[in-house]
Order: C-alpha cells, then sequence, then structure tokens
C-alpha cells in the first residue's frame, strides 16, 4: 500500500542527507520525497510517499522521528488530506499538433508556460492522477523532458465544506 | 572568558567531568594537543584509532560514564569507524572527535580531507561538523547529552582546523535546545497495568534481560522482580550480568549458544517479557517460530525497537528505572513450581549434555574459563572478544557481579577485547580486568599491548589458541563439508611478543600448568598475558543452526559417552 508522511526538521546542513540515508540504510521502499520551507523560519517540511505495510510504515515513523533534527513526524495516509504534485512538461508540438495540446492542457486546468519552435512546456498541479492522466495524453506526442515535484501534502481543517473541497 | 576551539574543546570535557580520553595526533588535531598539557585530562596513546575508539567504548561500558575518543581527519578518523559502529550496535556512550581540514578547503579533495559526518551516519546517534567556533560549546554540551541519555550511542563531532584555532567568548551553556529530541515521558502507568496482569495470569512465564537493565542500572530491581514474581530470567549476551548467574531463577544466556533450557523454555513459554532487549536475531532465530505459545510483553526506552523484530502484544515504551519500580508492586508473590520443575529437568538434563565433564588431558577451552572463573571467584570485569572463546566465556565463566562482562554483542568486533579492556581498567584502576580473546582477534588489535605497557595496566590477558578462525571454522565443519578455506591461522608465538612490549608472557599446553599460570598472573602486579594452546578443532555447543528454530539446537556429540 502507499502512505503519505509528512516530516518537520530543523533546517540544518546534512539534514536530508539523514533522513535519505535512512530511507536507504533500512531498505525502505521510497516513492517521493519532496522538502521546502515550513512556515516556521528554519524548519523543514518533507512530504515522504513510499509503499509498504502498516508495520513498515510504522517502523519508517518511528525511525524518522529518532534522527535528532526531526522534530516532527506524521502520517496522514489515513486523514482527510490534500495532496498535489506539480509537473513540468516538455511536449513535441510542431505546427499541426499545438492547439490540440493547449486544448488539453485547458481541459487539465494546465498552464501552457514556454513555447518553442518545436516544443510547448506544460505546467499542471493536481492530484498524482491528474498528473499521470496529462502525461498520458501528452505521451503521444513525444516527450522531451518532464520534471515532478512528489507529493505534498497537507491535512485539511475538518469542517462542513471540507467533503466537498475534496473535489476541488 | 576568551578561548580558542581547541581550548574550548578540553575547558567543555573538564565541565563535563571528563578525565581520561583516548586518541592519536595528526595534523588536524594539532591545535587541540597543543592545548591539551593545561588541562586536568589524562590522554592515552593508543596505536590504533581503532583501538581508541573501543578503549573509549570499554570504558563507557566499565563505568556508565560517556567515553571519549579523537582523531585527526582523514585516515584517522576512517579508523574510528568500525569502533564507532561497535558502541552504536551496542548503544554504549562515547563522543569522538575528530579534525577536519580547513574551512576553507572543505570540499576541495584537500590534503587528509573524508566527509565523517557523512561516513558516519549510519553508525552514531548523531554527529556534527563545526565551521564556526561559537557553535563548539553547544555542540559539545548537546553531544554529551545525547550520547548519554535514553538510549545512549556514540556522537562524533568534526571540527575543522581554523576552529580550532579561532577565538571566541567561551560560555558553556546550562542545558540543551533539541527539540527533536525527546525522552520517553508518556504516562506508561496503563500498560504498566496491563502488564502486571498478563504477569499474574501467566502459567509459563520467562523473563528476557538485555543490555537495558545494565545501561539503566536496575539490577536490583530485576532481583525484586524476579524474586517476587518467581519468574525465571534469561539474558542475552549484553544482558549477562543483569542477574547474578549464580542465583537459581536465572537460566543463563539464551541464543544461538545459549543454555539449552532457555531456548527451550522460550519455547514452551506462554508469556515472555523482554526488558531492554531487541530481539536480536542470535536470541530469536526465525521470529515466525520464536516463541510460538507465547504472548510478548516488550518494555524499551527506545520506541522504534517495538514491533521492529517480533511483534508486540503488550508495549511499555519507557525508562527501566521508571518501569520496573512501578511494576513491582503491582505483581503477585508467586513460585511458578511446575513451571520451574520443568525447566530444572532441562537444565539437569543440559548440565549433562553440554557441560565438558569429559576426563581427559587435552587442553579444553571450557576447562581455562571455568579455571580463570574459579581462581577469580567471578569478581573481576571480563572483556571478552568474538569467536568461539567469547561464547565459551559466556558459557563457563559465571558473572555474578554487575557489569562484570563486556562484550562486543551487536556488531561481533574481532580485536575489540584488548583496546575495550584497556579503557575499561582506566575507569575502574581497582577493578581486576582479564581479556579473554582467541588467537584471530587477538591479532586486529595486538598492537595495543605497547598502550598496556606505556600505561602499566595491570591487565591479564588470557589468549584461547587454537590456531584457527575457530568459530568459522565451526561453521565449515558443520556446514560446509569441512573444507577449512581461509581459517587456519600461524600465529606468532605470543608469550614472546608480550616479552618484546615489556610485558609477563606466559605459554601453557599441558592441564596441570593452567591453575598455576592463572595463579601466577594474579599475583604479578602488572600485565601478564597467557597463551593458551588449546586443542585446535573444539566446538562451542550447543548450537542453533543458521535459520534453524532456537528450541532445534546442536548438542555436544560425544556427551552421551562420556556420561556413559
Ligand atoms: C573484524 C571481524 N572480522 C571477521 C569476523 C568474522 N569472524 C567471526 S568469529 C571469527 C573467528 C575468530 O577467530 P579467533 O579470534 O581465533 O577466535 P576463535 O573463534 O578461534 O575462538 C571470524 C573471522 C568478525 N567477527 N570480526
Ligand atoms: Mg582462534
Amino acid at each position: 500500500m502507499k502512505y503519505t508522511l509528512v516530516a518537520l526538521m530543523e533546517n540544518k546542513p546534512g539534514v536530508l542527507s539523514r533522513v535519505a540515508g535512512l530511507f536507504r540504510r533500512r531498505n525502505y521502499n521510497i516513492e517521493s520525497l519532496s522538502v521546502g520551507h515550513s512556515e516556521t523560519p528554519n524548519i523543514s517540511r518533507m512530504t515522504i510517499v513510499l509503499h509498504g505495510d502498516d508495520r513498515v510504515v510504522q517502523q519508517v515513523v518511528k525511525q524518522l522521528a529518532k534522527l535528532i533534527n526531526v522534530t516532527e513526524v506524521l502520517d496522514v495516509s489515513s486523514q482527510p488530506a490534500v495532496f498535489r504534485e506539480l509537473a513540468l512538461i516538455k511536449v513535441k508540438a510542431g505546427p499541426g499538433v499545438r492547439s490540440e495540446i493547449i486544448e488539453l492542457a485547458n481541459i487539465f486546468r494546465a498552464r501552457v508556460v514556454d513555447v518553442g519552435a518545436a516544443s510547448l512546456t506544460v505546467e499542471i498541479t493536481g492530484p498524482e492522477t491528474r498528473v499521470n492522466s496529462l502525461i498520458g495524453l501528452l505521451n503521444p506526442y513525444g516527450i522531451d523532458e518532464l520534471a515532478r515535484t512528489g507529493r505534498v501534502a497537507m491535512v485539511r481543517e475538518m469542517n462542513d465544506n471540507s467533503g466537498q473541497a475534496a473535489y476541488l | 572568558m576568551r578561548l580558542t576551539g581547541a581550548q574550548i574543546v578540553w575547558e567543555s570535557l573538564v565541565r563535563e567531568g571528563v578525565e581520561t580520553v583516548f586518541g592519536i595526533s595528526g595534523g588536524a588535531v594539532i591545535h587541540l594537543y597543543h592545548a591539551l598539557p593545561d588541562y586536568p585530562i589524562h590522554h592515552v596513546l593508543t596505536r590504533h584509532e581503532q583501538g581508541a575508539a573501543h578503549a573509549a567504548d570499554g570504558y563507557a561500558r566499565a563505568t556508565g560514564r560517556v567515553g571519549v575518543c579523537i582523531a585527526t581527519s582523514g585516515p584517522g578518523a576512517t579508523n574510528l569507524v568500525t569502533g564507532l559502529a561497535t558502541a552504536y550496535m551496542d548503544s554504549s556512550p562515547v563522543v569522538a572527535f575528530t579534525g577536519q581540514v580547513a574551512t576553507g578547503v572543505i570540499g576541495t579533495d584537500a590534503f587528509q580531507e573524508v566527509d565523517i559526518t557523512a561516513i558516519t551516519l549510519p553508525v552514531t546517534k548523531h554527529n556534527y561538523l563545526v565551521t564556526d567556533v561559537r557553535e563548539l560549546p553547544t555542540v559539545i554540551k548537546e553531544a554529551f547529552h545525547i550520547a548519554g541519555t535514553g538510549r545512549p550511542g556514540p556522537v562524533l563531532i568534526d571540527i575543522a582546523k581554523d576552529v580550532q584555532a579561532a577565538e571566541t567568548d567561551y560560555v558553556y551553556p546550562e542545558g540543551v535546545y533539541l527539540p527533536g529530541y525527546t525522552l520517553p515521558e508518556e504516562d506508561a502507568s496503563e500498560q504498566i497495568r496491563q502488564a502486571a496482569q498478563m504477569l499474574n495470569e501467566a502459567q509459563r512465564p520467562v523473563v528476557i534481560a538485555g543490555h537495558g537493565v545494565v545501561l539503566a542500572g536496575v539490577e536490583d530491581e530485576l532481583l525484586e522482580f524476579a524474586e517476587k514474581s518467581g519468574i525465571p530470567i534469561v539474558t542475552t549476551l549484553l544482558g549477562i550480568g543483569a542477574m547474578p548467574e549464580t542465583h537459581q531463577l536465572c537460566l543463563g544466556m539464551t541464543g544461538m549458544h545459549g543454555e539449552a533450557c532457555t531456548n527451550l523454555a522460550l519455547t514452551e513459554a506462554d508469556l515472555v517479557v523482554s526488558l531492554g532487549s531487541r530481539f536480536d536475531d542470535r536470541i530469536t532465530g526465525p521470529v515466525g517460530q520464536f516463541a510460538p505459545q507465547a504472548r510478548i510483553i516488550h518494555v524499551d526506552i527506545d520506541p522504534a525497537e517495538i514491533d521492529k523484530n517480533v511483534p508486540a502484544d503488550l508495549a511499555v515504551v519507557g525508562d527501566l528505572r521508571d518501569v520496573l519500580p512501578a511494576l513491582i508492586p503491582e505483581i503477585e508473590k508467586r513460585d511458578h513450581p511446575e513451571w520451574l520443575a520443568r525447566i530444572q529437568e532441562w537444565r539437569d538434563e543440559t548440565a549433562k549434555r553440554d557441560i565438558v565433564g569429559k576426563e581427559t588431558d587435552d587442553l579444553l577451552p571450557q576447562f581455562v574459563m571455568r579455571q580463570i572463573w574459579h581462581a577469580t571467584q567471578g569478581d573481576v570485569i571480563v572483556v571478552s572478544d568474538v569467536g568461539q572463546n567469547q561464547m565459551w566465556e559466556a558459557q563457563y565463566f559465571v558473572h555474578h557481579r554487575r557489569r562484570g562482562l563486556l562484550s562486543s554483542g551487536g556488531l561481533g568486533t574481532m580485536g575489540f577485547a584488548l583496546p575495550a579492556a584497556i579503557g575499561a581498567q582506566l575507569g575502574c584502576p581497582d577493578e581486576q580486568v582479564w581479556v579473554t580473546v582467541g588467537d584471530g582477534g587477538f591479532q586486529m588489535n595486538i598492537q595495543e599491548l605497547a598502550t598496556v605497557a606505556q600505561e602499566k595496566l595491570p591487565l591479564k590477558i588470557a589468549v584461547l589458541n587454537n590456531g584457527y578462525l575457530g568459530m568459522v571454522r565451526q561453521w565449515q565443519q558443520l556446514f560446509f563439508e569441512a573444507r577449512y578455506s581461509g581459517t587456519p591461522l600461524l600465529g606468532p608465538d605470543f608469550a614472546q611478543v608480550a616479552k618484546a612490549y615489556g610485558i609477563t608472557g606466559l605459554t601453557v599446553r599441558e592441564k596441570e600448568q593452567v591453575g598455576p599460570a592463572i595463579a601466577q598472573a594474579m599475583d604479578t602486579d602488572g600485565p601478564v598475558l597467557i597463551d593458551f594452546c588449546i586443542v585446535q578443532e573444539e566446538n562451542v555447543y550447543p548450537m542453533v543452526a543458521p535459520g534453524a528454530p532456537v528450541h532445534d539446537m546442536i548438542r555436544r556429540p560425544d556427551a552421551a559417552d562420556e556420561q556413559g
């Protein structure tokens, strides 16, 4: 099964290699890992997507929490949460197919962020499933380059609208 | 107070109560060594940085205080790694200082530059690279706190050379601010109540006492617990000394070469309580077949140990110093007469089958260990190495005192014993310290004999010389068609080697020389090495074959004949 963890960590040199080293050493199967600043100065926030069973994931949570620079670890897999990923897709786009691709991008609420003579670069943000679908549809045109950020996650504030917001 | 980085290190060590450090100098720590003579700290020059790390570890294991070692950058630092890994696997509190090349050239592959914080990442509890002298006091304060609290472990501080020379205003912090480092503080009283209930209901309970009991220093509490609950205690290798092995309720060491009765008791138990042990594979065998009838209570200070190897039916996360005193009043006074009688049958049978009672003129290692035990009455610190010798020590020396056995359990590091004993002797100058070691492992850190001589340490060194990497030879004999590939071992004349270092050296080839040689060693004020030329192809029994469940032991093949 796929799990999503959120870890907060002190923004100190080497902290990334500590986390990455832990995953490698303990043989955890990581799908994606994305890191950036959090709302607190000097605290970074990492979202980790991994495969495993419940026992493995509990181990990962506890081993991560043991790292001295890691201040908090949450398993958000079974919580109502917003999951998002951003992808930049550079797709071959000769004059004949350009408008088709732009149309596809529009349907996915993706944006064209660069136009070249032979390619278009599309930016999409959304749940991975949506990103995957767009990539699947663009594949036949020929994808020159693909950059994905990996999942970031945030637990929803529990209120009456949260159920609806999930589909936004 | 204006101090240089080098002075800050020593000043802070003094404030941490450090009296002894182990190390070797070099270009990247020359500032440190230059400042050292101004401070009341005894520096022990080892002959290899691995020796320094093991010595710091041995010091920590013997005293319970943090051990300290020092090495220069590059090869000095990498030489520490085995010692740090050894300390890490056995949760031993060590702080290691390494010099690093100057901040301006870090990352340029400068002379003797290695990224030691990266290299030691997986074998330290935490580590630091210090590139600003103003951070140094805080880093040292944190390092000692992290190394010595919770589940202890080694911490490395890598200090750039220019930082050691730079000056700053020195203030040693009173406390630490480590938001990501928390000790168990949750109230475990509900789990303790449940544990007591499970204990009170159990018909065939067994307690596994691990290194955690020793690290927490709760040997008295364990004894009280055992006597009130009537529950038999088995120990891990590192748990030896947690409970006097002379006590009727202490069944001895369990696991791959444990007493047969312990493995049988665990297999039939209906409740297994682990106190400060981590269900290592050498204890459990295949986890699916371990203690198949038992419910499991796992008490550990490290939450990550719970459910790591053996799933627990009840987990108690906490410090044994809190858990045991809370548990004892909750349990009922019991005797478990039937269960203990059943165990006694196994014990009697074990005594007959596995203990060497053979009438023989051969020089058997088991006999040597027994003689050392008899002569010392067990009132010494034994530091054992790795291999057959380690297991014979564990089986035939009866440990009744706390911290009476130091050994490399988790990593199984050959070459540990001699340098670790140096640390133990310096930490416990009034104790007699014995080294028991194989001819292979001894040659892995034999250079530390020079340290023994220079420091005038009265170590008693028993080399069990079988001319083989014996434990590997045993596996080859039992599981690899007796092809002794890469295991025959030509050693030097160890007594002559000792003499060359100015250490008394004795050679024992005959059984009747064993007692007198041990007596002579004990009567000699200084260090003594005894080379016991034991029979070459003796095996350690019982043995759980790798991959077999623990009740399925290979027993001493000639036992039946002997007992007739
Ligand atoms: C540093 C290291 N290298 C290799 C091993 C693998 N090993 C385990 S026991 C053993 C043999 C030890 O031989 P010796 O020290 O003579 O002790 P004996 O088993 O003969 O008592 C070896 C090679 C190890 N544990 N540690
Ligand atoms: Mg040997």
